[in-house]
């Protein structure tokens, strides 16, 4: 085809094999701290980059089937919450702060959790959870969201991600 | 802006080569833009820059892949396998879209 010849065609690096590879450890569990994770992880399947997360310490509770649709924001300790420190551990801050949080993401067109697993999932990555949060917790694989590829222990992430990028959250 | 031609006729571009005018689009650029990036478009693909297009003439932005998802009723997974690795670029470029905007 001729065409294309004179055409001014972006790259979409399909020629090269990058073998990118990203690897984000997920070591929160509040409602804030779910979604950096989440955010890049989703980013970086769309550029074609392979991604894969690892759910540790509190970051377990995102996984966790009775806790991911109830995960919290705390303006306590947080600065950046600009709610003045004395007022931020008063009782029902906690609850009208995660319930501002959620109205600002959905404005913004954000899935909530559940559902943002559920798509980056789709979109290829693979998700972990820590063995030893899953023994702290006493929590087994029926615990968990479904799409979890397995409870695996922290030298076998390691081993798995080896001359991944990494990301500590 | 730069122009190209696109199966024959001149289209402005950005300087990475997406089409910047909604209206110099045709399905025939599209099929143009599929075959430079070496996508074979199938009636799946269709139904997907089809949506792309109603969508961005609506809401005056390209959708994301979530939007293409939950309102264009094609799943993430099949986005994936149509557009392969960077399906939120590809879809927008073969629409002749700016790519999207959005992060989600």
């Amino acid at each position: 085809m001729t065409a294309t010849q004179d055409m001014l065609v972006p790259s979409f690096d399909d020629e090269v094999e990058t073998g990118r590879k990203l690897a984000i450890i997920i070591s929160k569990g509040s409602l804030d701290m779910a979604y950096p994770g989440l955010i890049l992880g989703n980013a970086a399947l769309g550029e074609g980059v392979e991604v894969e997360l690892f759910f540790t310490f509190w970051g377990f509770d995102i996984i966790t089937k009775g806790r991911m649709e109830h995960l919290k924001f705390s303006p306590v300790g947080n600065p950046a919450a600009h709610i003045p420190a004395a007022l931020a551990p008063i009782p029902g801050m906690t609850s009208m702060a995660t319930h501002m949080m959620h109205k600002s993401l959905e404005e913004l067109e954000i899935p909530e959790v559940p559902e943002f697993l559920e798509l980056i999932k789709a979109s290829g990555a693979r998700i972990w959870a820590c063995r030893l949060s899953a023994d702290m917790n006493h929590l087994s694989a029926d615990d968990l969201w479904d799409g979890v590829d397995g409870i695996i222990n922290a030298s076998d992430f390691i081993e798995m991600t080896d001359g991944a990028q990494l990301l500590f959250i | 802006m730069p122009t190209t031609t696109i199966n024959g006729h001149d289209v402005t571009v950005d300087d990475e080569g997406f089409m910047t005018v909604y209206d110099e689009w045709d399905e025939d650029t599209g099929k143009a833009l599929a075959e430079a990036i070496g996508v074979d478009m199938t009636d799946e693909h269709w139904q997907v820059i089809r949506f792309l297009r109603n969508d961005f003439k609506d809401q005056g932005a390209t959708p994301t892949i979530r939007r293409v998802s939950t309102a264009g009723g094609v799943d993430t997974k099949k986005l994936f396998q149509l557009f392969p690795k960077k399906p939120a670029k590809k879809m927008a470029y073969i629409a002749g879209l700016p790519k999207p905007a959005g992060c989600v």
